[in-house]
């Protein structure tokens, strides 16, 4: 019954949609109109000045945009100023269509005019410049520092406040009912913080997880929340956030700088120092060299993990959707059977993306306790404690990893 | 190439709004969530601990009662089995008491029976020779000029006397 159902609905919805009347002409004047699948996926992963409004393809949710100028001087303005509405005509149908196309904001400060624009130059794509007259009359486009609150950005805010509110949630339940446990949903919240803290952070960091627990749960919710609003495709998700590298470089930068802080004198030591024969670090320090290498290398990995394994998700989603309007040229019979393929490939790649979100959450949060836990374990003797456990810890880390390849 | 390009407005917020985050949440959130998670598993395990306690301490308890009321039968058993003994006693010893008493008792009644007897006999004997002497008299002074008579007399007095 369900299933006959949803059935119907897809077909019910394909007949609405009707995406075919609109692509499926072959005439010249509508080849301009031809998707550019490539700028709708890059402009899907990449960051932009103001948020769609669902359904609506030209509007915009304004967002404030925030530039240095040349001079020094700072500017705000609402993102809505770079763009206008154009409405065109179609010669033959009379068909109106709105069109969003960049235009020169002006602001005229201390007797100076400040022109800003949205870029069309290979370097700066859709980015805010600002456009200097120089002295011959020729105009330059100069990037300013440019610290607007994006699409990203209010993602970013978005997923911090909401990662706030549910754990401060969690501590009012806590400060209201004691020593009850959480139910529904709180409680499947307070399930993954004792995965994480007790099955992850404790049992590899030991006494120090008290130290290093809060930086890194904060890295898992946030990297997981981040991860499921990029999941939601309208408002407010849909913005690929951790599939963003400024993002997962911000994180592991996190991870390297508490890792190296915190990192005792056998970290050092097994740094410039390692236990390996005296030729491979005496005349020429090759293990050193190989070392210090590593330090960069692992927080590197883990921020290329994450970004790749995000963008990934979302290209294939995106492609998959995309998918029904480059097949809409081909018929309707064709649109159709892609259509429903399509949504249901990237139904169940959304339904991936889910566990993937957890998975890489868990996966950077795992090696960075591992980086900081090698960082800051004690040694009173020079044989391991445990190789052991050392070597179980290991095999767990790289099934995880195969796990996502 | 501008996806492997990272946004310097973007890293500054990421930074800046991971630094906030993280303050509040070390502040305020994972200290006070870890803490009751802490003290909840703390409790539990005492709760537990506490449990198998009184239920030892139940099982022992009924151990002993057990052991109590088994003493306690065996008490009864035995004051039961006291009593009873005591019960034959205290029969056995009347019954002597009783059967004493009434030995002595018909001891006292033969004696005083063969007392009076005795005490008859003698009265009777007193008696009989008083009469005898009686008779004797009389007829001594009656029958004394009649020795034919005498002798009849005599004769027919012994004769009773032996036919006694």
């Amino acid at each position: 019954m369900k299933l006959k159902l949803f059935i119907f609905t897809i077909l019910a919805g394909l007949l609405i949609c009707n995406p075919v009347s609109l692509y499926a002409s072959e005439d010249e004047s509508s080849k301009e109109d031809q998707l550019d699948v490539k700028e709708l996926i890059f402009d899907h992963l990449g960051d932009g000045y103001g948020w769609e409004v669902p359904f609506a393809h030209v509007y915009r949710i304004p967002l404030p945009v925030i530039v240095k100028a040349e001079n020094g001087q700072w500017f705000c303005f609402s993102s809505d100023d770079l763009t206008e509405i154009e409405i065109t005509k179609d010669r033959k149908t009379g068909e109106e269509k709105k069109h969003l196309v960049p235009v020169v904001k002006n602001i005229v400060r201390d007797g100076k005019n400040y022109q800003f624009t949205l870029s069309h130059s290979e370097d700066n794509k859709n980015k805010v410049v600002q456009l200097i007259t120089k002295p011959d009359g020729k105009i330059v486009e100069y990037r300013p520092l440019d610290l607007s609150i994006t699409k990203n950005v209010a993602a970013l805010f978005i997923s911090a406040i909401l990662l706030t509110l549910i754990v401060m949630s969690l501590v009012r339940f806590y400060h209201k009912k004691g020593l009850q446990a959480p139910r529904k949903g709180l409680g499947f919240f307070e399930m993954l913080v004792s995965f994480v803290y007790y099955d992850t952070i404790k049992s590899t960091l030991g006494e120090n997880a008290k130290k290093f627990g809060p930086y890194l749960l904060t890295c898992f919710f946030f990297i997981l929340t981040m991860n499921l609003v990029g999941l939601i495709v309208i408002f407010p998700g849909g913005a690929n956030l951790t599939g963003n590298i400024a993002i997962t470089l911000v994180l592991a930068c996190m991870t390297f700088v508490v890792t190296n802080i915190f990192g005792n004198k056998h970290y050092w030591k097994e740094i410039f120092w390692p236990d390996v024969p005296i030729w491979l670090k005496c005349p020429l320090p090759i293990m050193q060299f190989i070392e210090i290498f590593g330090i960069f290398t692992k927080p590197a990995a883990l921020c290329v993990r994450l970004f790749a394994n995000m963008m990934g998700g979302h290209i294939i989603v995106i492609t998959l959707t995309v998918l029904i309007f480059i097949f809409a040229a081909f018929g309707s019979a064709v649109a159709g059977g892609a259509t429903v393929v399509s949504v249901l490939f990237s139904v169940f790649m959304l339904a991936l993306d889910v566990l993937v979100s957890f998975i890489q959450a868990y996966v950077f949060t795992l090696l960075s306790t591992l980086f900081i836990g090698m960082a800051v374990e004690k040694h009173e003797e020079h044989d391991h404690k445990n190789p052991e456990q050392q070597a179980e810890r290991l095999s767990d880390v790289a099934a995880a990893i195969d796990l996502n390849k | 190439m501008e996806l492997f390009t990272p946004d310097f407005g973007l890293v500054f917020w990421m930074f800046v709004s991971f630094i906030l985050l993280f303050l509040v949440l070390a502040k305020w959130g994972w200290p006070v969530i870890i803490k009751m998670m802490d003290n909840r598993a703390a409790t539990i395990d005492q709760g537990v601990e506490n449990a198998k306690q009184a239920r030892e301490q139940l099982d022992n308890a009924r151990e002993e009662a057990k052991k109590y009321i088994v003493e306690a039968q065996s008490r009864q058993q035995e004051m039961l089995r006291e009593a009873a003994k005591m019960k034959t006693e205290l029969i056995e010893q009347a019954k002597s008491e009783a059967a004493e008493a009434a030995r002595k008792e018909m001891e006292a009644a033969k004696v005083s029976i063969e007392q009076a007897r005795k005490e008859a006999e003698l009265q009777f004997r007193n008696e009989v020779g008083k009469f005898s002497i009686q008779i004797a008299e009389k007829m001594v002074r009656h029958k004394m000029e009649d020795s034919a008579a005498q002798e009849k007399l005599v004769d027919k007095l012994l004769e009773e006397i032996e036919q006694n």
